[in-house]
């Protein structure tokens, strides 16, 4: 047992670490592209180290684990459907970025392509948006109905949406309802890449990310700047009064009730707003690799998102992130690099066949030797006043009577 | 009638049934503004079932309550306290991975009011109102006879300090009604004396009104004004705590017949 002052400093240092662990991962994000190379060309390792458009998948599919967090996390709601909310996501662009609705030409701040290509183009920054919104309105209508169920009955009726989402979107074009939203079973694609226009290419940046040379870096740098809105987004809720009503409702929902907590407002946003993040990703990957396609949106995502989370640390950010970049990484690259290694080797064993098998090794040995994820969540004190509360908020005649208590406990 | 006087909670022909068992057998009951009320009887008399209709755990099957002038009866849980019902749980339901001063602001939720965009940019006015927010949290821990060990998870706490916790987190939501629910349940004489004088304090100085569950008659008697007893889900008497000490039916409850005559 340390004292008051103490406390407060270890505490002070550990948020300070923190924030200097933050900032020389931001750094070394940034400049990942210019150290690829070398990084590349070290021995035994350089051969595992992924492709900066590897990278872009890996940071994208993380983006969706931490929106995934919220609702698992925080809020403690088994969501075995969230690949919905991909889709949604994906589709957005496919409708607001591409030549899906060639009924219609219009275009505002559409860059890469000719002004006259017919469809609907906008500017897919304003896409992000959009498909982020859109999908927190599916996030509410898959919510209302389904949160009012609990535990175990939520999961199956979540998985019954990550179903639904992907045969919808596989039949609703012009044979299946009679008016092409999606396609069918080819999917929407091209869809527009992002970039910075005219306006860019006068200061010397990229019109269209997808027709530059550093394609894969612009894509990556992005892809970094959703992420990083998004954990910072996510952290300063969960901090936040909405924050403490989830992991009210997580650790007891009757109780968190009786205490005032609306129970479906809550769970609701907990839904729109992890729904919001996954179609901000969704719709950043479709634009990044051109296209929106029916087979990408299986149960398998969700799982796999799922395990992302639970790899982690459920409701630990920074274990979120960790187990998302683990997880895809082995997914995009590592596990054919592993296997032909191991084909090097001389032996007939192709990992990339047993994926989920794999994953589900993973999480069954994480499940009896570190239940709590790879970063447990540190449950943190909320401390507005930056750690100098800590002094006892008492006069010494009340403590006096207090025999039955160490002083050095605080 | 002013604000001061007349009832807080009027309960009309309160029923509930559980498929065949008759858990709460029409029981008219009122509580006086500013009161110490008990609710005493044997177990199962339907006691906490009681409670929970008042909280909107369990909705009537038919019946009544009106509180403060509203009817809350078809209300959720969450509209009642913030109407300001607050409550206690028989077996303490805290928070337990949250710290002590973390369990208290959930109990302010209702009465905060920062939005989602405000939270993310963390807006000055969001500020100030988690900066207030926790300075009260905190007064009312220490007002509770919790003085310190605020950072410490809720789970951690000795048994004590849980239950006053959870009258801590009750208060937070700003109760014009408290309802507790056998408050001194496993407590030892000395704790049971200063949580009894704590109830008293919290209702003079707050101008609350005290509901509670209590099977240690010393409590009973002590701490309240008007005592009600159940018995098999139908209140079998009311009065000062002197009156139903002496109600036949209440010892026959209690000790079986036959009592009385001995």
């Amino acid at each position: 047992m340390t004292t008051a002052a103490d406390r407060a400093r270890t505490w002070v240092s550990g948020r300070d670490r923190s924030l200097w662990v933050a900032a020389g991962l931001i750094v070394l994000a940034v400049l990942y592209p210019s150290l690829v190379e070398s990084l590349q060309d070290l021995p035994l390792i350089g051969d595992f180290v992924p492709s900066v458009s590897g990278m872009v998948v890996m940071l994208a599919f993380t983006t969706m684990a931490i929106g995934l967090n919220v609702v698992v996390g925080y809020a403690g709601l088994l969501d075995l459907g969230y690949v919905a909310f991909y889709a949604a996501g994906a589709y957005t662009a496919g409708w607001f970025a591409s030549q899906q609705f060639d009924q219609w030409t219009f275009h505002f701040g559409s860059v890469g392509i000719v002004k006259s290509l017919p469809g609907i183009h906008l500017s897919v920054w304003l896409v992000l948006l959009i498909a982020g919104l859109f999908t927190l309105v599916v996030g509410i209508l898959i919510g209302l109905p389904t949160l009012r169920l609990r535990g175990d009955y939520l999961a199956i009726v979540t998985l019954g949406f990550g179903e639904i989402v992907p045969q919808f979107v596989r039949n609703a074009d012009e044979e299946g309802i009679g008016f092409d939203l999606t396609h069918g079973a080819f999917g929407i694609a091209p869809i527009d890449s992002l970039g910075f226009g005219s306006l860019g290419e006068r200061l010397g940046l990229p019109e269209s990310f997808q027709t530059s040379t550093d394609r894969a870096k612009w894509f990556y740098l992005t892809a970094v700047l959703i992420l990083l809105i998004t954990v910072f987004c996510s952290v300063r809720l969960r901090d936040s009064r909405l924050g403490r009503a989830w992991i009210a409702i997580r650790e007891d929902e009757t109780a968190a009730a009786a205490m005032g907590v609306p129970l479906m407002r809550t769970k609701t946003w907990s839904y729109a707003i992890g729904a919001f993040f996954g179609g901000v990703a969704g719709a950043f990957y479709s634009s990044f690799r051109s296209g929106a396609f029916p087979a990408d949106f299986y149960f398998n995502i969700s799982v796999f998102l799922l395990c992302m989370v639970i790899l982690g640390g459920m409701g630990s950010v920074w274990g979120v992130i960790l187990g998302g970049m683990l997880l895809a990484y082995l997914n995009v690259e590592g596990l054919s690099t592993i296997g032909a290694k191991i084909q090097d080797a001389g032996l007939d064993f192709d990992p990339t066949k047993y994926q989920f098998g794999i994953y589900g090794l993973i999480i069954v040995a994480m499940m009896l030797f570190r239940p709590t994820g790879l970063i447990p969540e540190r449950r943190h004190a909320i401390e507005l006043e930056e750690g100098v509360h800590d002094t006892p908020f008492y006069d010494v005649t009340t403590e006096a009577t207090l025999t039955d208590r160490d002083p050095s406990d605080d | 009638m002013t604000e001061q006087d007349g009832n807080l909670v009027e309960v009309t022909d309160l029923r509930k049934e559980f498929g065949g068992l008759v858990a709460t057998n029409d029981v008219d009951f009122t509580i006086p503004r500013g009161a110490i009320v008990a609710l005493i009887g044997p177990n199962g008399a339907g006691k906490t079932t009681f409670f929970n209709m008042l909280t909107g755990v369990y909705k009537p099957t038919s019946g009544s309550i009106v509180f403060d002038g509203v009817e809350v009866s078809d209300l959720p849980p969450h509209a009642i306290t913030a109407l300001g019902i607050g409550r206690t749980f028989q077996n303490i339901r805290l928070f337990p991975h949250m710290t002590a001063v973390e369990n208290v602001l959930v109990g302010m939720h209702c009465r905060l009011h920062s939005g989602i965009i405000g939270s993310i940019l963390r807006t000055p006015k969001v500020r100030q109102e988690e900066r207030e927010a926790v300075d009260r949290a905190r007064e009312l821990l220490v007002y509770s006879g919790l003085p310190r060990r605020h950072r410490e998870r809720a789970a951690s706490l000795p048994y004590g300090d849980q239950r006053r916790l959870e009258v801590a987190r009750a208060l937070a939501t700003d109760p014009k009604l408290l309802l507790l629910d056998e408050p001194t349940a496993g407590m030892n004489p000395q704790e049971t004396a200063d949580f009894t004088a704590f109830v008293s304090r919290v209702r003079d100085e707050r101008g609350l009104t005290v509901l509670l569950i209590e099977h240690d008659m010393k409590v009973v008697m002590g701490v309240s004004e008007r005592v009600t007893v159940l018995e098999y889900g139908a209140k079998i008497a009311e009065g000062t705590p002197h009156e139903v000490q002496r109600d036949e039916r209440v010892i026959e409850a209690y000790l079986g017949k036959g009592a009385t005559t001995e």
